[in-house]
């Protein structure tokens, strides 16, 4: 496993954390250094809430062999309350009921763990909001 | 800028070249472009390749062939742009020779997928992917474009069976291409009940993995009585680019980098869709064709299937597609696609291509070659040069 990888996006994957635009208030997730919009390299660390609705998704059968122990799992495109999409994958849920514009929030989540002694990679994965 | 044309090309056949290695088939496939141009030396050599580091444990491709093929000393590098990177290849050699600063110049694009298992090669092809923020979530490559098409289907309310348009045809026409890897017909009930891979995506949606390699010789129009070999007319070649995520895509269904490729290329051309004869697209997944024809101009956006089943694709339509059988019936040596894709229409444009996939009287071809999810498009269009003097 990649430690230095894993460290350094720890904001990211725990805090749901991207980057507002000082010049324009632009938001991105990933961090993006130039803003897409007005290419103003200000920028301010900004964390998102981790809410939001489905856009697509996928039930992944055939999975790249890191992830053959979780197959299969559903990985979907969410659209942020902020305006912001971003892919993760979908836990808690089965993937028969997974459906378009389905309302999810962000949790925090085993992603895999390297073999039976190495580290463990948590991160972000969304799950439907329960109906009151 | 001084007009191109291609006036050599070879190819190897897309298998499981388990008795071969990189070096061997891409000078193979360079020497036989070289003897096809009648030319004994080049100015320079582009490599196009994506994954020889990740599967054969060898980078530095541009030196190595050269070496091999018995140009010692000749300037060479190798391009990447994933799947991309062998069209990219072309596009270098292209304006190495529009520009003047080099007269004869070889693109070869090899790519060994199978050294390792399955498995472990659709891995390192998800490195075409953002690796901090798809792949490491879990995603695949087909994923990505499961994900395409799951929205694809909902928003254009389609069947996933309207999909078995694409790769029937590409089939049906590989059976006449002796270089194909898949050379059988495919029903559409074979392929309603194909295995799911990544839902919607089943194994059918999917070109297989394979080695391969195919090289062209890219020389100035001007210089053409020098060789020997059958020239084609290399109008345009142009590059567009867009995220490399999808997910930072205000639609992702809409390839923001196929429109500005193709747009770009048919502004260089002075054509457009409509003059187009035949059109060999980047059906790495099905999805990818339907896409691949919207952004391009030949399709209104959700209207892909609906144009491939009313105006035919096949080769007697109105515009024939993935004439040779496209990557899913030939096969997709990914760095080595792109130029496959141009060495088959340059085939077209010099009939010599089997009759049943002949496309009579064609002009102008295109050929569009996709990096990733659509984050590096590079769209060629040739144009057959006998009736010039």
């Amino acid at each position: 496993m990649d430690i230095p990888r894993y460290w350094r996006l720890k904001n990211q994957r725990y805090l749901l954390e991207g980057r507002k635009c000082q010049a324009c208030g632009e938001l991105s997730f990933p961090p993006r250094l130039v803003c897409k919009k007005c290419k103003s390299r200000l920028s301010e660390p900004h964390r998102f809430i981790g809410r939001g609705t489905l856009y697509t998704f996928t039930t992944i059968y055939q999975t790249p062999d890191r992830f053959d122990a979780y197959s299969p799992y559903v990985v979907g495109l969410i659209d942020l309350e902020e305006g912001v999409r971003i892919t993760a994958q979908l836990t808690d849920v089965r993937p028969e009921e997974v459906e378009i514009g389905m309302a999810l929030e962000m949790v925090i989540r085993q992603i895999y763990a390297d073999g039976d002694r190495g580290p463990i990679l948590y991160g972000y994965k969304f799950r439907p909001i329960l109906q009151k | 800028m001084r007009k191109v044309a291609i006036v050599g090309i070879g190819q190897m056949p897309v298998r499981e070249h388990w008795n071969s290695n990189l070096r061997d088939l891409a000078v193979c496939a360079l020497r036989d472009a070289m003897d096809d141009a009648g030319v004994q030396s080049l100015d320079g050599l582009t490599v196009g390749n994506m994954l020889s580091g990740a599967l054969s444990e060898q980078e530095h491709l541009g030196a190595l062939i050269v070496d091999y093929a018995g140009l010692e000393g000749v300037e060479a590098v190798k391009i990447e742009a994933a799947c991309g990177s062998g069209a990219a290849g072309i596009r270098m050699a292209y304006k190495a020779v529009a520009s003047g600063l080099m007269d004869a110049v070889g693109v070869v694009g090899v790519e060994k997928l199978t050294e390792y298992s399955g498995k472990y090669s659709t891995a390192a092809l998800a490195t075409a992917a953002d690796a901090d923020y798809e792949t490491t979530v879990g995603l695949s490559f087909v994923g990505i474009n499961a994900l395409l098409m799951k929205r694809y289907l909902y928003e254009y309310k389609f069947d996933k069976s309207d999909f078995a348009v694409f790769p029937v045809n590409a089939h049906q026409n590989a059976v006449h291409n002796p270089n194909a890897m898949f050379r059988h017909k495919i029903t559409a009930q074979e392929y309603a009940k194909s295995k799911m891979i990544a839902d919607p995506v089943n194994l059918l949606d999917s070109s297989p993995i394979a080695d391969g390699a195919a090289a062209v010789i890219v020389v100035a129009q001007e210089n053409l009585y020098r060789y020997p070999g059958k020239p084609v007319a290399i109008l345009s070649c142009e590059v567009g680019t867009d995220t490399l995520s999808i997910d930072n895509r205000t639609n992702p269904l809409w390839l923001a980098g196929v429109e500005r490729s193709a747009m770009r290329a048919f502004k260089v051309a002075g054509l457009s869709p409509q003059d187009i004869d035949l059109f060999e697209a980047h059906d790495a997944f099905s999805i990818m064709t339907a896409l691949s024809l919207e952004a391009s101009g030949f399709a209104e956006p959700g209207q892909a299937i609906r144009f491939a089943l009313e105006n035919g694709i096949d080769i007697k339509g109105r515009l024939p597609l993935n004439t040779c059988g496209g990557l899913k019936g030939r096969g997709h040596p990914v760095g080595a696609t792109g130029v496959y894709q141009v060495v088959e229409a340059v085939k077209q444009l010099r009939r010599e291509v089997d009759e049943h996939i002949l496309v009579p009287d064609a002009r102008y071809a295109m050929a569009q070659n996709i990096g990733g999810s659509g984050a590096t498009v590079i769209t060629t269009i040739l144009e057959n040069m006998s009736g010039r003097s």
